[in-house]
């Protein structure tokens, strides 16, 4: 077992882990906090996607121990029921889920890749690499292409996705 | 999975102590290849050490080129201004591969490193040469969809899954790594192998041996490149085939240099140096690629699987091409 620090949805926490725990097991399993989803266990859905030191990424992919003392952020520590993060009410306004086992993992998902749209990192569906990428739905469909929905809410997610990169844009102007 | 160790090494000297001692050590990376295959149980290390925290995550310039660090993520490598403007295949080949959150978490080295996706070799309870050396292949006869049409052995048909490894293949790129003895460098196109009799080796690389930069050169055909890619779905998929290519133009419009490398062909990036030879000097018509590609695939072997990869690596050769050659924004700013 190895001790370990990291910090969740804001809150310090301590743990001891077997070195073979993911990181995503050990937030399921050890520290309770379930938003993260486990959809494959192999990187192939995005169910499991966190904000790690600020960067979307796979929980499921990486373990625990290698992730010590890192932040972590889920969907969950991003918004309260009453003030909702902007990208999670999106997905309400726009019903951006079904069955909603998907959405946390989206929700991380397309907050981190706002913050890559606004860093100017291009994707495969830029055409002009120099240029400062412009958030088309070609542009958000691709970006947003790591995170599968079983039910098939992609136009919603799609729509929400969209408000929230028009509102982050807002933002940005004012 | 059995009981594993882990370390965070301090420096690139400790990591390699660490592995090249010990036979069941490997080194962590991102982690998105490795860690996958402890839970399928194709991988059973001892130790991990981990070399994702060393000081290896830097893109600087050099006199002639760029030196990228072994451990920076594939996201940052494709968001980098120079990346992007002098080698866009490299930027072009990261971004076709896997998806946002595995780039952010992926390493150069890891990316050039990680194994086949060959679904056998993923599936311990098959027989596999390249996991279990003599144990036969599965994929012969079996699922063969993504199998290699080039330069495979009796003992293994598949192919290379990484989409960088392909777009590095047209760049003069150097492999820098360190092992017990220090440090040594080699061409890029001697770190992936054909498999042979030892598929179980995927590269040159010595256990223990830990890559820490690979260096580019600027040239014209690398700062007028592109990568291309088929697959059966439009994102997040491995590649049927896929092409790098890089082209530069005379004034007179003829072709004075070009390069080739085809993913999804061979055990390795296949350099299509027939294609590339009979090019140079010659006007770029689509016909012609069409018809060296051919020659160049002259001595393919496909099943029903991979009847279609020599007309995808023929159209899409010539569209990559002829996309090249077009007058464009891009062109003229090369040429001035
Ligand atoms: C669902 C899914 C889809 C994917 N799709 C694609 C795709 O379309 N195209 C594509 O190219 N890739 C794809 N990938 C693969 C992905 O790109 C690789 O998993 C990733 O690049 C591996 O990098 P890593 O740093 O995480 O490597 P790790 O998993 O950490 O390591 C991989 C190997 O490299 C070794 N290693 C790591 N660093 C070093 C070093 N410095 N020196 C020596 N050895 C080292 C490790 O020991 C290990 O053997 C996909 C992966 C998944 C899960
Ligand atoms: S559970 Fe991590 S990607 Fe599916
Ligand atoms: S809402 Fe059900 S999987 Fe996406």
């Amino acid at each position: 077992m190895t001790a370990l620090r990291l910090t969740v949805d804001g809150a310090e926490r301590h743990l001891d882990v077997d070195t073979r725990t993911t990181l995503l097991d050990a937030l399921r399993e050890r520290l309770e906090v379930t938003s993260p989803k486990k959809g494959c266990d192999h990187g192939q859905c995005g169910s499991c996607t966190v904000l790690l030191d600020g960067r979307r990424s796979l929980s499921c992919l990486t373990l625990a121990v290698a992730q010590d003392g890192a932040e972590v952020v889920t969907a969950a520590g991003l918004g309260s029921p009453d003030a909702l993060h902007p990208v999670q009410q999106a997905f309400l306004d726009h019903d951006g889920y079904q069955c909603g086992y998907c959405t946390p993992g989206q929700v991380c998902s397309a907050v981190g890749m706002l913050a890559e749209a606004a860093q100017g990192h291009p994707s495969h569906a830029t055409d002009d690499l120099e240029a400062d990428p412009e958030l088309t739905d070609a542009e958000v469909r691709e970006r947003m292409s790591g995170n599968l929905c079983r039910c098939g809410a992609y136009a919603g997610i799609l729509a929400a996705v969209q408000q929230a990169a028009g509102a982050a844009r807002a933002e940005e102007r004012a | 999975m059995r009981e594993l160790a882990y370390v965070r090494a301090t420096s690139p000297d400790e990591a390699v102590a660490a592995v090249a001692g010990d036979p069941q050590a490997r080194f962590l990376g991102g982690g998105t290849n490795l860690v996958d295959h402890l839970k399928l149980g194709i991988a059973t290390p001892g130790t991990l050490v981990d070399v994702s925290r060393l000081a290896l995550a830097e893109v600087e310039g050099t006199a002639d080129g760029l030196r990228v660090g072994a451990g920076v993520r594939n996201s940052d490598l494709a968001a980098h201004p120079v990346v992007r403007r002098d080698f866009p295949v490299l930027a072009r080949s990261l971004l076709a591969g896997a998806s946002g959150q595995i780039r952010n978490q992926a390493t150069t080295a890891g990316n050039l490193l990680q194994r086949t996706r060959c679904v056998y070799f993923q599936d311990a309870s098959t027989p596999c040469n390249k996991r279990e050396p003599g144990s036969g292949c599965s994929a012969v006869g079996g699922h063969d969809r993504y199998n290699a049409v080039l330069g495979a052995s009796e003992a293994c048909v598949t192919v290379h899954p990484s989409d960088l490894a392909v777009g590095l293949a047209v760049l003069d790129a150097e492999v820098v790594v360190l092992g017990p003895d220090g440090e040594r460098r080699l061409p890029y196109d001697e770190l992936h192998r054909l498999p042979g009799h030892h598929p179980e080796h995927d590269t040159t690389l010595a256990h223990g041996e830990l890559v820490t930069a690979v260096e580019l050169r600027r040239s014209p055909v690398a700062r007028r490149s592109t990568y291309e890619k088929v697959r059966e779905r439009a994102s997040y998929a491995f590649a049927l085939v896929s092409v790098a290519a890089g082209l530069e133009l005379a004034d007179d419009g003829t072709v004075s240099d070009v390069r080739v490398a085809w993913g999804g062909v061979a055990h390795k990036p296949w350099r299509a140096r027939v294609v590339e030879d009979a090019l140079r000097g010659e006007p770029l018509e689509e016909e012609r690629v069409r018809d060296v590609v051919a020659e160049e695939l002259r001595d393919a072997t496909t099943t029903t699987g991979t009847a279609g990869k020599p007309a995808m690596l023929a159209g899409v050769t010539a569209r990559a091409l002829t996309r090249l050659a077009a007058p464009g924004p891009q062109v003229e700013e090369a040429g001035r």
